[in-house]
């Protein structure tokens, strides 16, 4: 490669942004000489000039410019470590060829690359033969096999045989290291890749090289396993077969496996994900990189609950009450009897005898259809969320993206733990605040997961929230950007003090944007395409209440469960018993479905296809990978019919395929209009929705002091609790916390009770008997207590109380 | 049960705040509880993670690098047989046969009444008094099987308890620092100037240096 022949050759344009500055070929340019991009530097790569990026690694570089460069631990999400060598290059800086490892140089202007010489590829070959030295050749019977980067190498850049003949190093096969990951420590070729993941991304340093010299091994520290919301992702990162997850070892192989990309609707982040399926089950997520959201990231639970979807306690088919109890029946004579409640209730009591709760566990299409079939009906009782969010009007908020938010000034939490219930927005707001320069402000009642990456964690008694954001307004002025990240923190709080909250931090700093931190999979696509109730007297809990008091006639839950869902837990079993009639879509058996009349069996992730929407509006597809268990049918299709059936007026009866949903609702859900199918197939990150501007409603704060012999409560979700995707999935169900009422260490000395002894939890509703858990997040005066655990904390819950006041007894 | 006496706490608490970054006291504070336990153990590190705001792994990951921190209980006396050139050529193997025999274990284990622990070592730098071995690393030199035997007695015998402390004593005398008389070593992260000797960047590179 020499100057002669660097200079003639064609200069290749790179793709991305550098491509629009640098115009090399201009014929003018002799005349007109444009600007130099400061941006961009001029590297030759293999004889060929091609244009880098300041500051890029001279890898990621050649990558982008379709050049190969073999390589182990080097992940472009994470900090180069140079662990692995095998990526060594020919690299001249002025002074002369030199073997440099790439993904530790950054590309500097007039650098020349080679990484095809003979000394380049002999540095190589020779990498491949030392990490194979040690490395079981047991390919055969490795899960990796097929989808290896140390298989894949050294075939394509190894010596194709060793001159090592010694016995390999021997250790104890798969040893777990968690619940859900195992290890095989022969297999490690120590790149850094998962202990890196677990120090820089998840925040989660459980796992370390250990023994370091001869004997570098990773491992956990002794009886305290890698219990990380994000070990799976380490298992998709590790370069050979070391780390493997118990849900796929020795499922498949992966040519086997067919995959096609989707979103995962464990909660609303939607990661970009790649289903992965073999004889028409699924069998693997994948994280795929998206960079607006998950950047190859995702949580255990959105990556292992898809066993819920194999569940062999899936409804396969529709059932219908008789005599006899629930009985499997045909969809004919389902649909008819469902088609029946209808008209029965719309004679007997008009449309205002019937409400219909859900969606938020569907597609944008499925709420759609129950909208639009709602809309013909008169239906007015109507929510996608059963008194566990926000009003829906917080969606009418100038919206922040994920990446306006990560990228934020400053970031204030107003919501729930994210680590617990948004997992992957919390890796990106943890970043934003580790390296992102980004300052978090946190109103949080105890410790949350990013409590120890905020500059002002602020402790708050329930229902004073908005009084501590109006104290530290001071926090949230200024002129860099600010984005407040708003949920619910604590469903045993009326709703009303978040939003009070919300309105301070607005009145503190206009210009907020807002990201919504609402959990369940679809509930913003819900609210935005026709599930929100028209106004507070027709929201989720007043559909319950009406339910309560004999209002409704026949209440249909869109693969809602109030009896898991709703915080006012007697609020939902006496809505579930004072309504006359119930229709439940659902596609596992719950409580709620135990009480229908007619239980119709709807399809679930991963065997429909259609849209959802993340918390930002982001629009993205799903895809149908396997066929439906049983019978079970899409939702909008159930909508569809008995909109036929029902021969209402209104185009959904006539649609027989999903895209034409998807088309219905870009032509007439405002702020839809851009989310076409052309558009969502042109871009796999999806398309943004657009906010259509609403007003908060004004809320009355009712929040009384405390009465210091009390404690306040505290509700807020695990990521793991009995949730049906957590509950089905077997890999995960067990990692469930279990029920307990945390208090601080302190208070626990007051009681005089013991940590794991039984106390009791004394309300106006009801009494509760939990476990005592010293818990020094938690602050003097709260009892925090995690919600769907198995324990009866949720009898506490009134739904009409601003807080929940609570005297403890020790038993 | 065996985290860091009230006493060991006081004393890391002294040594934390001696460095910049608590992170760095680590190595001390492992020295401090292989110190009070003769090795290091789980809970100890568990109580340093804390003490450091570390996890317990991390703790684990520096301390297993080392040689000399013992993660399993030892003797009271660690014997080191060197093993390399120098001493192998001049009876090392022999020397440490006759220290299995005498001493009725194999290398690499410890006798019953918890006071001898033998173990092969590398090169102890002593090659002109070979064979050469370690008593809680105070040397030995051109070690005899007749100079073995008698050292095993006089360690018995509490001959050389004035020389040879138990595993994991640092000192006799603990080092004490006022807070007055510290050095005072600026943080890493905090450091606005760099040393002298190198040219401040002007305001116009230092921004280049940026973007």
């Amino acid at each position: 490669m020499s100057t002669e022949e660097s200079s003639v050759t064609e200069p290749v344009v790179a793709d991305g942004d550098v491509s629009g500055d640098v115009v090399l070929d201009d014929a003018d340019s002799a005349v007109t000489e444009p600007e130099p991009d400061p941006d961009v530097v001029m590297v030759t790569l293999n004889g060929r000039e091609v244009a880098a990026r300041t500051g890029e690694l001279v890898i990621a570089a050649a990558e982008r410019h379709d050049t190969y460069i073999p390589h182990f631990c080097y992940h472009p999400r994470m900090k180069s470590v140079g662990m692995c060598r095998q990526c060594l290059v020919e690299v001249d800086t002025g002074r002369g060829m030199q073997l440099q490892p790439s993904c530790m140089i950054t590309v500097s202007p007039e650098m020349k690359i080679d990484t095809e010489s003979s000394t380049a590829k002999r540095a190589q070959e020779g990498m491949i033969e030392l990490l194979l030295a040690n490395h079981p050749l047991d390919c055969p019977v490795c899960d990796k096999g097929g989808e290896c980067p140390l298989q894949d190498q050294a075939f394509s850049h190894g010596p194709g045989e060793s001159r090592y003949i010694e016995e390999k190093r021997h250790y104890e096969k798969p040893i777990p290291i968690s619940d859900l990951v195992l290890l095989d420590r022969e297999r490690c070729i120590l790149c850094d890749r998962c202990t890196r993941f677990a120090d820089e991304v998840a925040g989660d340093k459980l796992i370390q090289f250990t023994q370091r010299g001869n004997q570098t091994q990773v491992m956990t520290f002794h009886d305290e396993p890698f219990a990380s919301y994000f070990s799976g992702n380490t298992v998709q990162i590790c370069p050979v077969g070391a780390l493997t997850a118990e849900p796929y070892r020795f499922k498949a192989r992966p040519w086997d496996l067919a995959a096609e990309e989707s979103t995962c609707t464990s909660c609303s982040v939607g990661c970009r994900v790649v289903v992965q399926s073999s004889r028409d089950e699924i069998l693997r997520y994948q994280g795929v990189d998206s960079d607006p959201v998950n950047h190859g990231w995702l949580c255990d639970r959105g990556r292992f609950d898809f066993e819920a979807v194999n569940s062999e306690l899936r409804l396969d088919d529709p059932m219908v009450k008789t005599d006899a109890g629930l009985t499997v029946t045909s969809w004919n004579a389902a649909l008819t009897a469902a088609q029946q409640l209808i008209s029965d209730a719309l004679g007997a009591g008009g449309a205002e005898a019937i409400g219909i709760l859900g969606g938020a566990r569907g597609t944008n299409e499925d709420a759609f259809a129950w909208a639009q079939l709602a809309d013909a009906l008169g239906v007015t009782y109507r929510d996608a969320q059963v008194g566990d969010g926000l009003p829906a009007s917080i969606l009418g908020l100038d919206r922040a993206t994920i990446d306006e938010a990560a990228s934020a000034s400053t970031i204030v939490l107003l919501g729930p733990d994210l680590k617990e219930e948004l997992p992957v927005l919390y890796l990106r707001l943890r970043e934003a605040a580790t390296n992102g320069g980004s300052t978090l402000v946190e109103f949080s009642t105890v410790d949350t997961g990013l409590t120890q990456y905020a500059a002002h964690s602020i402790r708050y008694q329930p229902g004073l929230q908005a009084d501590a954001v109006s104290d530290n307004a001071e926090l949230l002025a200024g002129d860099g950007s600010v984005v407040v990240v708003a949920g619910r923190s604590n469903l045993a709080e009326s709703p009303d003090e978040t939003m009070a909250a919300l309105a301070a931090v607005l009145a503190a700093n206009p210009n907020a944007k807002m990201l919504p931190a609402l959990r369940r999979g679809n509930v913003v696509g819900a609210l935005s395409v026709g599930m929100a109730p028209a106004d507070p007297d027709h929201d989720g809990l007043a559909t319950l209440r009406a339910a309560a008091d004999g209002k409704i006639d026949l209440l249909v839950l869109v693969g809602a469960d109030p009896l898991n869902d709703c915080p006012d837990v007697q609020l939902a079993r006496r809505a579930l018993a004072g309504a006359r009639r119930i229709i439940s879509i659902d596609t596992h058996p719950s409580e709620s479905t135990k009480h229908a009349d007619v239980v119709l069996a709807a399809a679930a992730y991963g065997e429909k296809r259609g849209t959802t929407t993340n918390i930002e509006g982001r629009v993205s597809t799903l895809v149908d990978k396997v066929t439906t268990t049983g019978t079970a049918r899409p939702d909008w299709m159930i909508a569809a019919e008995l909109s036929l059936m029902l021969d209402l007026e209104g185009g959904l009866a006539q649609v027989t395929s999903v895209e034409e949903v998807t088309s219905a609702i870009a032509a007439q859900v405002p702020g839809f209009s851009g989310v076409t199918l052309e558009a969502l197939a042109t871009d796999r990150n999806g398309v943004l929705a657009e906010v259509v501007p609403a007003l908060l409603a004004p809320v009355t704060r009712r929040a009384g002091q405390r009465n210091s012999y009390d404690h306040r409560l505290v509700v807020s979700r695990k990521l793991y609790d009995r949730a049906v995707g957590t509950a089905m999935s077997h890999s995960i169900a067990k990692l469930a916390p279990g029920a307990g009422a945390h208090l601080h260490p302190l208070d626990v000395d007051a009681l005089g009770a013991n940590s794991g002894s039984d106390v009791q939890l004394i309300g106006e509703r009801a009494t509760a008997i939990l476990p005592v858990v010293a818990n020094s997040a938690v602050p003097r005066g709260i009892v925090w207590a995690p919600f769907n655990q198995g324990g009866a904390v949720e009898d506490l819950i009134d739904g009409n109380a601003a807080v929940i006041d609570l005297k403890i007894e020790v038993l | 049960m065996s985290r860091l006496t009230d006493h060991n706490v006081a004393l890391a608490r002294e040594i934390i705040v001696r460095y910049p970054r608590k992170k760095s006291a680590l190595i001390p504070l492992l020295h401090l509880s292989q110190e009070q336990n003769g090795y290091v153990t789980d809970e100890a590190m568990r109580h340093l993670a804390e003490l450091l705001n570390l996890t317990p792994a991390e703790v684990l990951g520096t301390a297993t690098f080392y040689e000399m921190f013992k993660f399993e209980p030892v003797g009271t006396y660690v014997i080191n047989v060197c093993q390399t050139m120098s001493c192998a050529l001049l009876g090392a193997g022999k020397l440490m046969h006759h220290a299995e025999e005498a001493l009725g274990i194999k290398a690499g284990s410890t006798t019953d009444d918890g006071l001898f622990t033998l173990e092969p070592a590398e090169c102890q730098a002593a090659c002109t008094g070979a064979p050469t071995l370690q008593v809680n690393y105070r040397h030995r030199y051109n070690v005899t099987t007749d100079a073995f035997d008698a050292l095993i007695d006089d360690l018995r015998s509490g001959a050389l308890s004035s020389e040879i402390p138990p595993h994991g004593t640092l000192g006799r005398n603990r080092q004490q620092i006022p807070a007055d008389k510290f050095v005072g070593a600026p943080d890493p992260d905090d450091v606005s100037e760099g040393p002298a000797w190198v040219p401040v960047p002007s305001p116009a590179n230092a921004t280049e240096d940026k973007s």
